[in-house]
């Protein structure tokens, strides 16, 4: 109630030509996209509420126009003219259509008119729309949006709009007052802002200088965690694609190439699951942490098709099995290509994955990668869990170390490697439901990891899962931290040639096993 | 088949037997079928693109037929797999021609492949269709180019992006995988952006390799390139897999097309089909057709597509209108000259004109490229493109680009 | 690990492989001659067959070196492709260097695509690719020196098995991303192409790929002979003795690490004249040449013929090469089945490959 009073009290001295004004404004929002977008400035400058259910129609393509020039506006079902209000026949309208200009000025006049609402997320989206785009009409509606806000958050970003605002106006002790501002920040907008407004006003040079130098400081280490947050993002990406080779290659001794469309199946069944669960409406948000399991069951079974079927015939001469897994991996490859078509296709992400998030000092960090760390690490605990305290991993590690011993303590030692393929099949599995969040749900998915995965088991220590995670965490960080002097090409290069002569100096890895059987 | 040819095929141990098989000669009757061969990759990296090109051929050699074929001859598609390999591109190219005699070919995707192809065209005086828009500095009289030359979409995409309609862009971002497409698009866009007066400070280049799936850091480091106080626009050359993740990363560090729009030449309706699009409304392409064009000429083109693929949902896309335009010009040629020729049919196809999806009639030019109009469009929620700006007449393709120096010494051939 | 030793074949056995191979080379020498016959002649064989069967004799001298090593010396090289193409890149800096001035752009020293990439001057390791000599002797030094580098350091190491393999596919993909940089000067993806001539004779004319199809031939059956004698030899068999038991060979006092590194290095230079051979016939060179997949695919021709036999080399890299060939035109949608199944297949039940069935049948017939 207090906000409309506010609202009302800020208003009332435009109420009177408002009326008109607001009618004329109108039809332009029918027009062209320059005459619209000026339609939408002037709707915003007016600061009259009943202009923002009309904008928020036209951004979200709810605004129709039938042939004579009525606009019309869409409520779910309902459809009311713009002008009276008045129900209307929504045949033969067709939505108007936007472009980037018109969504610039929306945005502008939106956040304009939202400062005041009375939802913390709409004012905190105003604050950052008023903010881009910086007028010095703002000044007085930021100011007293300030004087009301209680969130601190909010008012943080309400300060940074003010104070950009500020740097638009023809006043010299506004100006100082945003440069200040905006130099407390660690905001590469603002340094933006900043750099702007240094080309127009030489006589404020030396402020904006400090002002940036400032920002400079605080971004340098904003930077650094953020390459170091991208660096285990990758390294997490690694890890899940490695984690499953760790097992059937670290502790079978199976070398599986098929192992990338293992995680390729993983992703598909995040596809199927989305599609299974669109219609049921309870479920249809849980289809991704639905697919989890499911993945994992589906990869595990082909896993230990395989296994019993092919690689078992195998065992004792890995060179072979490359081959069988290689040739096997061009089929299933081949079957998803026919059964699904060659395009990608769409996995969508929950709200909960998109956008960023922001930590302490600015750090920003995406939300679908910082899950997938998490993510990544609970795979990974998980499956040493499983290896450290289940009869099943105690028999996996039984056979692991004498698989003859173990045989004859009465371990069916056929039935452990089934289940351990299939185990590690299952995590790859459980990585192309991670993937298919960042990655193209294609055929040639896995194809794309299956180096890496190598390379990241390799370079940890066969046989070792903190070697795994070590690994992958190290390959990340290297990378990205090689990443903006040699290139993203150069970076990966660097990093193989790296690990080659990392290998050379130690042959079993970061983390080797110790024993004493001598080979062979 | 004669006996010699059999006590041969047995000689060589059985190698080749299989291969010879199809190369006996087709009796030359009136009723012998024309060939079309169809060289797109089905399997391997470029599957992803190419199988619904090589779908777009099978059903106009189906449509032509249900109009009683051509010259009273039915049309017969020979479909063969490259593989995404691109010494095997020249093979079967070879094949197509030697082998299965075919009267046409079209084809290919990459520029690799169709370099790699071009010399056997060359050599064997065949007569391949290249559907897709490319970098230029080329002309084969064995090639007819039905996609768009740089001038046809980098340079127009370009000057929009300046415009007050598209935001008035100060500085310039070009992204792209790293091959020839890109290099040699943003080479002539530096030219044309240095002739507008945009400064080499002002123009970031950078690239990926092909399937580039991380992306985290390369759009940190555009953002903070923008954020130097001048209005900054992304155009991207980024090939085929690697877009899904690059928008999906866009999307996620909240770049806005309203702050940061990004066009790029070469995402159509059938990659947007892989991506959720409701994060990149606003975000721009450039291309000669866009399915959502309002056209008749169009409307049975999605019409034909979506009946012969049996989905009403399928989207069609620029390349597969380029497929379709060409071979509807190479059908009319060959009606003009009443003969599948090459020789004959190489002039006949020149000049030849078509009301095409894309809403206009387009021609063929003596440099054997189209003419083409040039539409930008804006991505929407649904996965179409919003035309937002598009030429008022079709632009001749200029393959030899003013903007790159050396052009000017060039020995004409 | 050790793997059964083939036992030596009984002399009359080796006699019929050696009528065989003799046969089988007559026939493909047979096959450029054929060519020359008027169109319509029964016997006329199509330009198509024999610049296939060209490429095909390039394949089989990589699965004869791919065999060297693999099969006698126990290294598995998953990177073998990376030879292959760098013995084709030499080759194809020379084919690019003989264009001159006939460019689309007229530069006389520049390639095409050095002009549109705004390249001013020729980089520093493009000279002395114009003589003839010169580029053939990087065709055999580039691959050799990298194998003897690679080699030195994993064979010093011990490294071997799986290990090995992994670290060879690395190299190979390492190799793979470098080229695909266009600034590396080697023309990025489109990798070279629009050759001109070789040695004088204008390429793509049925002459010049009868010359490039005896030279292969005449590389395919001198490897064949320099491997077979070799293995023939002291230095073969205590090579056979380290594939089988590396330690022991070691405990006996043979240095393995230099018996392995010849072998190699050897091996490694056979592939860079493969792919020095392979280049102009296929008229292009391109960074996919160093992708894994094709390095593993050359292990399979090995392995599917028979490993450890050098015959089996040159019949698995025919067969799986006609077979790839016939079937991506005759089941474009289905052929990686029938080749992936053809894979599991001969892993499976014919653990020495197509000349151990050959062997099987004649004990079967001989008994």
């Amino acid at each position: 109630m207090r906000f409309l009073l506010v609202l009302l009290l800020l208003l009332a001295p435009l109420t009177g030509r408002a009326q008109d004004a607001f009618s004329d404004a109108l039809p332009g929002l029918g027009g062209g996209f320059a005459q619209q977008a000026e339609a939408t400035d002037r709707l915003g400058a007016l600061g009259d509420p009943r202009a923002v259910p009309i904008l928020r129609a036209l951004s979200d393509g709810r605004l129709l126009k039938r042939p004579d020039g009525t606009l019309l506006i869409r409520e779910g079902d309902r459809v009311t003219e713009v002008a009276t209000g008045a129900a209307a026949d929504p045949a033969g309208a067709e939505p108007l259509r936007i472009n980037n200009r018109v969504r610039q000025a929306l945005r502008g006049a939106l956040g304009r008119l939202s400062l005041v609402s009375p939802d913390p997320a709409e004012r905190l989206a105003a604050a950052e729309a008023v903010f881009r785009s910086r007028s010095v009409e703002n000044i007085p509606l930021l100011e007293a949006a300030l004087a009301r806000e209680t969130l601190s958050r909010v008012r943080e970003r309400l300060e940074l709009a003010l104070a950009a605002s500020r740097m638009a106006s023809p006043d010299e002790a506004a100006k100082r007052a945003g440069i200040a501002a905006l130099g407390e920040t660690s905001s590469a907008e603002a340094r933006g802002i900043l750099l702007e407004a240094r080309a127009t006003n030489p006589a404020l040079a030396g402020e904006i200088d400090a002002a940036i130098a400032s920002i400079d400081r605080r971004l340098t280490i904003r930077h650094a965690f953020e390459t170091l947050f991208q660096g285990l993002s990758l390294g997490s990406v690694l890890l899940l694609a490695a984690l499953g080779l760790a097992v059937t290659f670290g502790v079978m001794g199976v070398i599986n190439m098929a192992h990338g469309e293992f995680v390729m199946l993983g992703a598909y069944t995040t596809f199927v699951m989305q599609e299974a669960l669109r219609d049921i409406p309870g479920l249809a948000p849980w289809s991704l942490p639905l697919s989890v399991p499911a993945a994992f069951l589906v990869a595990a079974a082909c896993g230990a098709a395989l296994e019993r079927g092919l690689i078992r015939h195998l065992y004792g001469r890995p060179l072979e099995t490359l081959l069988l897994t290689f040739g096997v991996g061009m089929m299933i490859q081949q079957a998803v290509r026919l059964g699904f078509g060659a395009q990608n296709r769409e996995v969508s992400s929950p709200p909960w994955m998109q956008g960023t998030l922001e930590l302490p000092l600015g750090v920003m960090v995406t939300q679908n990668r910082l899950w997938i760390l998490v993510f990544s690490l609970a795979v990974l605990g998980l499956t040493v869990a499983a290896i450290r305290f289940t009869r099943f991993g105690l028999e996996m590690r039984a056979v692991t170390q004498n698989r003859r011993i173990a045989s004859a303590m009465g371990i069916r030692t056929g039935r452990v490697d089934a289940l351990t393929f299939a185990f590690g099949s299952g995590i790859a599995g459980i990585a192309g439901v991670a993937l298919s969040q960042i990655d193209n749900v294609s055929p040639n998915l896995g194809t794309g990891y299956i180096i890496d995965s190598f390379m990241v088991v390799v370079f940890g220590g066969v046989g070792s899962l903190a070697g795994t995670l070590v690994g992958a965490m190290t390959l990340g960080v290297v990378n990205k931290m090689l990443e903006p002097f040699a290139g993203v090409v150069l970076a990966k290069v660097f990093v193989l040639v790296a690990i080659m002569f990392f290998i050379q100096r130690r042959p079993r890895g970061l983390f080797a096993l110790k024993g004493r059987a001598a080979e062979q | 088949m004669t006996r010699p040819t059999l006590t041969r095929r047995a000689a060589l141990a059985g190698l080749g037997a299989a291969l010879t098989a199809p190369a006996i000669r087709p009796s030359m009757a009136q009723s012998a079928p024309i060939k079309i061969g169809v060289l797109h990759s089905l399997s391997g990296t470029m599957a992803i693109s190419e199988t619904a090109l090589r779908d777009t051929v099978l059903m106009m050699v189906e449509y032509q037929n249900s109009k009683g074929g051509l010259l009273g001859r039915r049309l017969e598609a020979v479909v063969v797999d490259p593989a995404s390999n691109w010494p095997l591109f020249a093979e079967k190219a070879r094949e197509l021609l030697q082998v299965h005699k075919v009267d046409v070919t079209f084809g290919c995707w990459t520029s690799v492949s169709r370099k790699s192809v071009l010399p056997v065209f060359e050599e064997l005086n065949g007569m391949l269709f290249y559907p897709v828009q490319y970098e230029g500095e080329e002309e084969s009289r064995n090639i007819f180019y039905t996609g768009a030359a740089p001038n046809q979409q980098a340079i127009p995409a370009v000057e929009y992006l300046m415009s007050a309609d598209g935001g008035g862009a100060q500085r310039i971002v070009l992204l792209g995988t790293d091959y020839v497409y890109p290099r040699t698009t943003n080479r002539i866009l530096r030219g044309f952006l240095n002739s507008k007066g945009i400064g080499n400070a002002d123009i970031m280049e950078e690239y990926t390799p092909f399937g580039h799936s991380d992306w985290q850091g390369i759009v940190t480091r555009v953002k903070a390139f923008a954020n130097q106080g001048k209005k900054t626009a992304i155009v991207s050359t980024i090939n085929g897999d690697a877009n899904v993740p690059f928008y999906r990363e866009l999307g996620n560090q909240g770049i806005k097309a309203e702050d940061i729009p990004c066009v790029a030449f070469s995402v159509g309706e059938e990659e947007l089909a892989g991506i959720d699009t409701r994060p990149l409304v606003g975000h721009l392409a450039a291309w000669n057709y866009f399915m959502s064009v309002q056209s008749p000429a169009n409307t049975e083109f999605k019409n034909l597509w979506q009946a012969y693929i049996k989905n009403p949902r399928r989207v069609t896309n620029d390349p597969m209108e380029a497929t379709y335009t060409g071979f509807n010009m190479w059908a009319q040629a060959v009606a003009a000259a009443r003969t599948t020729a090459v020789d004959a049919v190489r002039t006949s196809v020149i000049g030849q004109e078509f009301a095409a999806p894309a809403g206009y009639t387009e021609k063929m030019l003596p440099n054997h490229h189209l003419s083409k109009p040039v539409m930008i469009g804006e991505v929407q929620a649904d996965g179409q493109f919003n035309i937002v700006w598009k030429t008022p007449t079709v632009v001749p393709a200029e393959n030899w680009s003013q903007f790159i120096p050396e052009n000017a010494n060039r020995r004409r051939g | 690990m050790s793997i059964a030793l083939t036992a030596p074949p009984p002399s009359r056995m080796r006699l019929g492989i050696r009528t065989g191979l003799i046969i089988a080379v007559l026939l493909l020498a047979a096959l450029p001659i054929l060519n020359m016959l008027p169109r319509d002649s029964a016997f006329h064989v199509s330009d198509f067959i024999v610049s296939v069967t060209g490429k095909w004799i390039c394949y089989a001298v990589l699965a004869l070196s791919l065999d060297l090593a693999w099969g006698y010396a126990g290294i598995l090289s998953l990177g073998h492709g990376a030879f292959f193409a760098l013995g084709g890149y030499a080759m194809g800096m020379h084919l690019m260097r003989l264009i001159g001035p006939r460019g689309a752009y007229g530069h006389p020293v520049l390639p095409d695509f050095m002009v549109f990439l705004g390249y001013t001057e020729l980089p520093w390791f493009w000279h002395g690719f114009q003589s003839f000599p010169y580029a053939m002797l990087m065709v055999m030094l580039v691959p050799g020196a990298l194998a003897l580098v690679v080699g030195f350091l994993a064979f010093r190491s011990r490294i071997t098995g799986v290990y090995l393999s992994i670290l060879t596919q690395a190299m190979t993909y390492a190799l793979m991303l470098a080229f695909f940089r266009n600034d590396m000067g080697f023309g990025g993806n489109n990798g070279f192409t629009d050759f001109k001539e070789l040695l004088g004779m204008p390429l793509g004319t049925p002459s010049a790929r009868a010359v490039l199809f005896y030279a292969s031939l005449v590389l395919l059956v001198g490897s064949m002979l320099l491997c077979a004698a070799l293995t023939r030899t002291k230095y073969g068999r205590v090579l056979t003795a380290i594939r089988d038991a590396e330690s022991r060979a070691r405990f006996l006092g043979y240095d393995t690490t230099r018996h392995k590194l010849f072998a190699f290095v050897l091996s490694a230079m056979l592939a860079g004249l493969a792919g020095a051979l392979y280049v102009p016939q296929v008229g292009i060179i391109n960074p996919g040449e160093f992708s894994p997949g094709n390095s593993i695919e050359a292990v399979i021709w090995v392995a599917v013929g028979g490993r450890g036999t050098l015959v089996g080399a040159l019949l698995g890299a025919f067969s799986v090469n006609a077979l790839k060939t016939w079937l991506t035109s005759a089941a474009p949608d289905l052929w990686l089945f029938a080749l992936g199944g053809l894979f599991v297949a001969v892993t499976l039940f014919l653990p020495r490959g197509l000349i151990g069935l050959f062997d099987r049948v004649k004990k079967g017939r001989g008994a």
